[in-house]
């Protein structure tokens, strides 16, 4: 006799004890300490903290410790942990101009006050593999690069004006006036997208979106797919003080610093009825050093700002309902994934369709039936 | 082939202007469109005629002027001061779009019987069988063998596919159909057919059209008055045959001029 | 309750620890702000029903597409004293309700219970229990595409235009596109239906077999989609109209088997492989109904 299944919970119980052997692995082997991930998968953790909008870098190790290094479920588990944080306030808007610049270059000008400063990037190295790498512990033979390789110390530097405020000395580039009255930007966090969006709402969506989808649509506008003549403007990776205004002070303190990377693109020139033509922009931003993203940002931005400029909308880049709808990797994973939860009522229905359609297509007489009688 | 009389035109034009950054894509446009009544809006490409056929059926904003319908059950109404509610009910109801590429004004991956049918069923037509008999009668009225009923557009030659869009935009028995070009990339004798049902339908329905070509031959066979146009202004009008008989403008007589006798 | 001030009252602290750990997290877990912008976006669906309501949805502890929706509109409405029911395909036991009603256990302590005349918060995933319910109850439902058109027309600015001016011709096309191929309507499951004689709905992948019951319904239907971020609700004794044609009207599937295991002849059923064979076996998709049957002396055939 048929016994229905039962002990749901029991599995989902083992489920987690598995789970947890399979996440520590051998324990022979040492434990990877949070801290080692902070410090040594920097650039995961950059990642985690950009997609999961949460500046800090010890929980964002933490969360990729706990998901075994699957970065969509660590970005799960800081967002899902941001939910549950209270908002005490808004900062004042970064001032990337007095970043304390580690790496920036300039693809549109050979040179520039403050210069080309190359920084620590993976760009220039030759992708070999490094089997020295696999020996553990400290190793000397490692050339530490001084300076500007580390985080610096807050010490003064040279100038560096930013590649589009030069620009627009001579009025060649579009400016991004302050909008009259200076509305605060809606917090996609806190309220839901509507379209059609607004290009803050456009570029926070951006922020938050997953790597590999932006890189994706950003590589389609550079194959045509609305092509948008891009040059990197500016490229800046360094440390940004981050300010509060509190009421009772009256004016603004910092209260800590993060590493920003900040990408500005300089875009095809448009015209219109008031002004003659002028180069259009795209712009980046992302926690720690996270080019490939700014990059991306900056390219699907500019191919988002169709209504401002008037261009066709001829591909999937520019079409913000496509791009903004399927940006967000929680939202994509969460639906693809869910396809695993049962589905055999659903099912179930279609399979009774199916069967009564070939049932009636059999009873039917088709040519071929009729042809067959004698 | 005069239309009957009426006290208000159905249409009504007035100054319509339309300017792309620095160029002037249309200079102030006039004309009145009566009830039954054929215009064919006649130029080269880039004259004009395409900006002014879409100003005129809500398509597209003028920078100045004023476009008036007579709807229904009031006068002379200001398309532009209507809510987009009753634009698009409009749109949906009384008037008819035919777009020059029939993709652009079917659903191509759906039945020609649905395709007939939506207005209706948008309207709250819930039979299906009386609208499967309304879509068969509207296409043979069409001259599209009743049989496709249940093909998609996707199978259907360039004259079908035109048709087919004029049949499901009549479906609602608009007063007033724009068409953009309806019958360029069709070869010679399917436009002729085509131009012969649009007569047919003109007669039959007291349907007004208003007609984007570029080929006064079409002009000629269908329409009882013409407007031409030459880099965004109106440079002559009037009732067709005079027009094309006795050209008064340089460039009328240009135009006409190089058409082939046949 | 008064609005506890942003980190002093009752249970604003933040999470520190996990949800194994059972302490500091506040009354369902998410914190009152949120549940009142939720409640806020509940009563405004109440008051239009089948209007979708965007609202602020928030990253849960379980994943966008497995019933963040459902689950936040529970949190929002859910109290001390209330019972709480979750089903999943109409059983209690498949690992999601259980994964579900294991988060609400922890973070509320509320009764929990398998009996739908005894619940007074049902929670579901694409099924309506087959015990008819009454007055006061809530029935919650897990919604993954909250847009009916959406399959036929992505863009949400479109249909926002298209429901704002009851403009529905595009849902009727399809379904005499259904007829045409089919000789009937397609739709098994997530049958489109006509709320208040205003708006079209999804009713979430119930079976069509299901739609009946919402129709006048005694008790109060809410949809949450969480990633789509839209509330939806169906207010107590509210018309649900199944779209359909005056000559193709809606009709509900039939099975030619009883169930065989408590014999009901009247319920949803599904069907089970149980050997090598293929040998299949129909039973409720019900599973508290089935039991609940058995115990009173049903047998199977």
């Amino acid at each position: 006799m048929y016994v229905a299944v039962k002990g749901g919970e029991t599995a989902i119980l083992n489920s987690y004890r598995l789970l947890d052997e399979r996440r520590r692995g051998d324990a022979t082997l040492a434990e990877l300490s949070v801290g080692q991930i902070q410090q040594q998968l920097r650039l995961a953790v950059d990642r985690v903290m950009t997609e999961g909008s949460v500046y800090d870098p010890e929980l964002a190790a933490l969360s990729i410790k706990q998901a075994a290094g699957d970065l969509v479920e660590a970005i799960f588990l800081l967002r899902a942990y941001r939910t549950t944080l209270p908002r005490l306030g808004t900062s004042v808007p970064l001032d990337t101009a007095r970043m304390q610049v580690q790496r920036r270059v300039s693809a549109t000008f050979k040179d520039m006050p403050g210069g080309q400063l190359l920084g620590a990037t993976y760009d220039y190295t030759q992708r070999l593999l490094d089997f020295t790498l696999l020996a553990q512990a400290d190793c000397d033979h490692h050339d530490l690069a001084e300076g500007q390789a580390r985080v610096p110390a807050m010490q003064a530097q040279e100038p560096m004006p930013r590649v589009v405020d030069m620009l627009n000395q001579e009025g060649l580039i579009e400016q991004a006036p302050v909008p009259a009255g200076d509305p605060a930007p809606m917090d996609l966090t806190r309220e839901p997208l509507r379209f059609p969006a607004d290009r803050a709402t456009r570029l926070q969506n951006l922020a938050r979106s997953d790597e590999g989808f932006l890189l994706a649509m950003a590589y389609s506008t550079q194959r045509g797919y609305s092509y948008t003549h891009p040059f990197v403007g500016e490229i800046r990776v360094g440390h940004v003080s981050l300010e509060i205004a509190p009421e009772e002070l009256g004016f603004a303190i910092s209260i800590g610093d993060m590493e920003l990377t900040e990408c500005e693109m300089v875009n095809q020139f448009a015209g219109n009825k008031n002004e003659p033509p002028q180069f259009t922009r795209g712009y980046g931003l992302a926690f720690g050093h996270s080019e490939r993203k700014a990059m991306s940002m900056s390219l699907v931005d500019r191919a988002l700002r169709v209504d401002e400029f008037g261009d066709a909308v001829q591909s999937p880049a520019q079409m913000q309902e496509f791009v903004l709808s399927h940006s967000d990797s929680l939202e994509a994973s969460g639906f693809v994934q869910h396809l695993k939860l049962p589905h055999y009522v659903d099912f179930q229905a279609e399979l009774d369709l199916v069967r009564k359609m070939r049932f009636s297509a059999q009873q039917m007489p088709s040519p071929a039936n009729l042809e067959s009688k004698p | 082939m005069s239309p009957r009389s009426f006290s208000t035109p159905l249409l009504r034009v007035h100054g319509i202007s339309k300017n792309y950054g620095h160029h002037v894509a249309l200079r102030s446009a006039s004309f009145d469109l009566w009830p039954g009544e054929v215009l064919a809006i006649v130029g080269e490409s880039g004259s004009g005629k395409t900006t002014l056929l879409n100003t005129i059926a809500a398509r597209n904003r003028p920078d100045q002027g004023r476009v008036e319908f007579a709807v229904r059950d009031g006068g002379l109404q200001d398309i532009y001061a209507m809510s987009q509610a009753q634009q698009r009910l409009l749109a949906r109801t009384d008037w008819g779009f035919v777009h020059q590429n029939p993709a652009d004004g079917l659903r191509m991956d759906v039945s020609a019987g649905a395709n007939v049918g939506e207005r209706l069923m948008g309207l709250g037509h819930r039979h299906y069988g009386k609208l499967r008999a309304i879509a068969t009668d509207w296409l043979e009225r069409v001259e599209i063998d009743a049989n496709r009923i249940d093909d998609t557009p996707q199978m259907f030659s360039g004259g079908m596919r035109q048709r087919l869009q004029i049949a499901r935009n009549l479906v609602t028995q608009p007063r007033l159909v724009f068409m953009d070009e309806p019958t360029s990339g069709l070869d010679v004798s399917v436009q002729a057919r085509l131009l012969d049902l649009l007569r047919q339908l003109n007669r039959n329905m007291q349907l007004a059209v208003v007609i984007v070509t570029h080929d006064l031959a079409v002009a000629r066979l269908l329409a009882h008055r013409m407007v031409v146009m030459h880099r965004g202004a109106v440079v002559e009008s009037g009732l067709t045959d005079q027009l094309l008989d006795d050209p008064q403008h340089p460039y009328t007589q240009l135009l006409v001029s190089s058409v082939l006798q046949p | 309750m008064n609005e506890p001030m942003l980190l002093a009252g009752t249970g604003e602290t933040p999470m520190h620890e996990t949800l194994a750990a059972g302490e500091n997290f506040n009354f369902a877990y998410l914190d009152e702000r949120t549940k009142r912008m939720i409640r806020r976006a509940i009563l405004k669906a109440i008051a239009i029903p089948g209007y979708q309501v965007p609202f602020g949805s928030r990253e849960m502890p379980l994943p966008y597409g497995w019933g963040t929706g459902g689950i936040q509109v529970t949190a929002s409405v859910i109290g001390p004293l209330d019972v709480f029911k979750v089903i999943d395909q109409g059983a209690d036991d498949t690992v999601n309700a259980i994964n579900i009603r294991r988060f609400f256990e922890r973070t509320t302590g509320v009764k929990i219970t398998t009996h739908t005349s005894q619940a007074t918060l049902i929670q579901t995933r694409h099924r309506i229990p087959e015990d008819p319910l009454t007055e006061g109850q809530v029935l919650v439902y897990q919604v993954p595409v909250p847009e009916p058109m959406q399959r036929l027309e992505p863009r949400e600015a479109e249909t926002r235009i298209l429901h704002s001016l009851a403009e529905y011709g595009l849902m009727h096309v399809k379904l005499y596109e259904d007829i045409a191929k089919h000789g009937h309507i397609a739709s098994t499951y997530d049958y489109p239906v006509m709320v208040n004689n205003r708006y079209i709905m999804s009713p979430s992948p119930i079976p069509k077999f299901d739609n009946p019951k919402m129709h006048l319904n005694p008790a109060l239907q809410l949809f949450g989609a969480g990633r789509e971020k839209r509330i939806y609700a169906v207010p107590p004794y509210t018309t649900v109209e199944n779209l359909g044609f005056e000559d193709y009207p809606f009709e509900i599937q039939s099975w030619n088997v009883p169930c065989e295991i408590c014999g009901a002849t009247d319920t949803f059923l599904d069907e089970v492989i149980t050997d090598d064979a293929g040998t299949r076996l129909h039973m409720c998709s019900d599973s508290n109904h089935c039991e609940a049957r058995q115990n009173a002396g049903g047998v199977a055939p």
